[in-house]
């Protein structure tokens, strides 16, 4: 049987017109937003993550995104796959 | 006519570059799952492309996808995420034979049925790179319905072989040729390889003539600044565009009288001429020449 583990996992870049999001399991969802764009679209940023992690199936997480500027469907991408890359196998 | 001038290969994990796609000009973008993204990065960058096929406003850009080999881990994957977003076609790399197609084909029928697309949707560019690949060429571009243009890896076909790709180009004249009459039997587009050295524009632009004059309908590139010397090499000559406008005209108006036979400066011209004149003057359209029709 495989048994499956949470771990720290990243995705993105610091390019330009890209984000870095780094995923970390916790007790609970908390959101560390940066980057230029923080005060113009932290709310919507907030509901994205929080839209993608019930849609996936993670609860407990905390999420960084360092923002250079993405589009809202690349922190979306980047966050499923720092989330895909978060489990593991032991 | 919709221009297929020109394929811009972008990085499938550079969401800058590909948000910028349209800005280039290429009559065709390729984000690129395969070579230009590292091994550690082949999920990001097939999650970034779904998301931008998903949720990008391309406007009438055609996006194709490149995709990781049958080869490789990735090719399941990648198809799966890929081909329910329709692109405007999928580019298989490394077809040695018509198992390959039909592998891709059946593999893509099945996943656009889960999905309740109605099946043979997604055309498959299939990309000619090896020693077998060429010389299966015909039997690859007629393999399946699916296939919709071939493609030459220069790169990996010289390498293949053991030689060098030069400056001249002459190493892969048979390949290029090959490549051509296979497409044109098959009734498919044909494009060429990619030219590496972005410093030398020139170079790219007498290639890209020379193989516009063998028959390729298509140059890919991997640079922006190559997609204007690879338009200007497909450009048509002015005096032969007067010379199509003739032939068409010349054409309509036997039509017009019953006559079967059409003249044009004393010779006579047939189907064929009258066909490829066509050609020419749609392809005349697209850069706005005196008399083309834009379509």
């Amino acid at each position: 049987m495989v048994e499956l583990v949470l771990r720290m996992a990243q995705a993105g870049t610091l390019e330009s017109a890209d984000c870095l999001v780094t995923v970390v399991p916790a007790e609970e969802f908390r959101l560390d937003y940066r980057g230029v764009n923080r005060k113009l679209f932290g709310e919507r940023t907030r509901k994205l993550v929080m839209e993608t992690l019930e849609r996936t199936g993670f609860s407990g997480m905390q999420v960084t995104i360092q923002d250079q500027g993405a589009l809202e469907l690349v922190i979306r991408a980047r966050l499923e796959t720092a989330l895909r890359r978060a489990v593991g196998e032991v | 006519m919709r221009g297929m001038r020109s394929m811009l290969y972008i990085p499938g994990n550079a969401p800058g570059m590909i948000q910028n796609a349209a800005v280039f000009g290429a009559d065709m973008v390729m984000i690129d799952l395969e070579d230009a993204v590292a091994l550690s990065e082949k999920d990001a960058a097939r999650d970034i492309t779904a998301g931008f096929l998903r949720h990008y406003d391309f406007g009438d850009l055609p996006v194709v996808v490149r995709i990781n080999g049958a080869d490789t881990p990735f090719f399941e994957e990648d198809l799966e995420a890929i081909v329910p977003l329709k692109p405007f076609a999928i580019r298989l790399p490394k077809c040695q034979d018509p198992s390959d197609v039909l592998l891709a084909d059946s593999r893509m029928t099945e996943i656009e049925k889960r999905h309740g697309m109605s099946g043979g949707l997604v055309p498959i560019h299939a990309m000619l790179e090896s020693a077998r690949g060429i010389e299966n060429a015909y039997a690859i571009a007629t393999a399946s319905s699916r296939v919709t243009a071939l493609t030459l890896g220069g790169q990996d076909l010289t390498a293949d072989m053991g030689i060098q790709k030069t400056r001249d180009g002459w190493e892969l004249f048979y390949a290029r040729s090959r490549v051509v009459m296979a497409a044109k039997a098959a009734g498919i587009a044909a494009f060429d390889t990619v030219w590496t050295d972005f410093n030398d524009p020139e170079g790219l632009f007498r290639e890209a003539r020379q193989i516009v004059e063998l028959g390729f309908t298509g140059k890919a590139a991997i640079h922006p600044s190559q997609v204007e010397v690879i338009h200007r090499a497909f450009r048509p000559d002015a005096k032969e565009v007067r010379k199509a406008e003739r032939i068409v005209a010349a054409a309509a108006e036997a039509e017009r009288q019953g006559r079967g036979v059409v003249a044009v400066d004393g010779k006579m011209v047939d189907a064929p001429i009258i066909v490829r004149a066509r050609h020419l003057i749609s392809l005349a359209g697209l850069y706005g020449m005196e008399g083309g029709e834009a379509q």
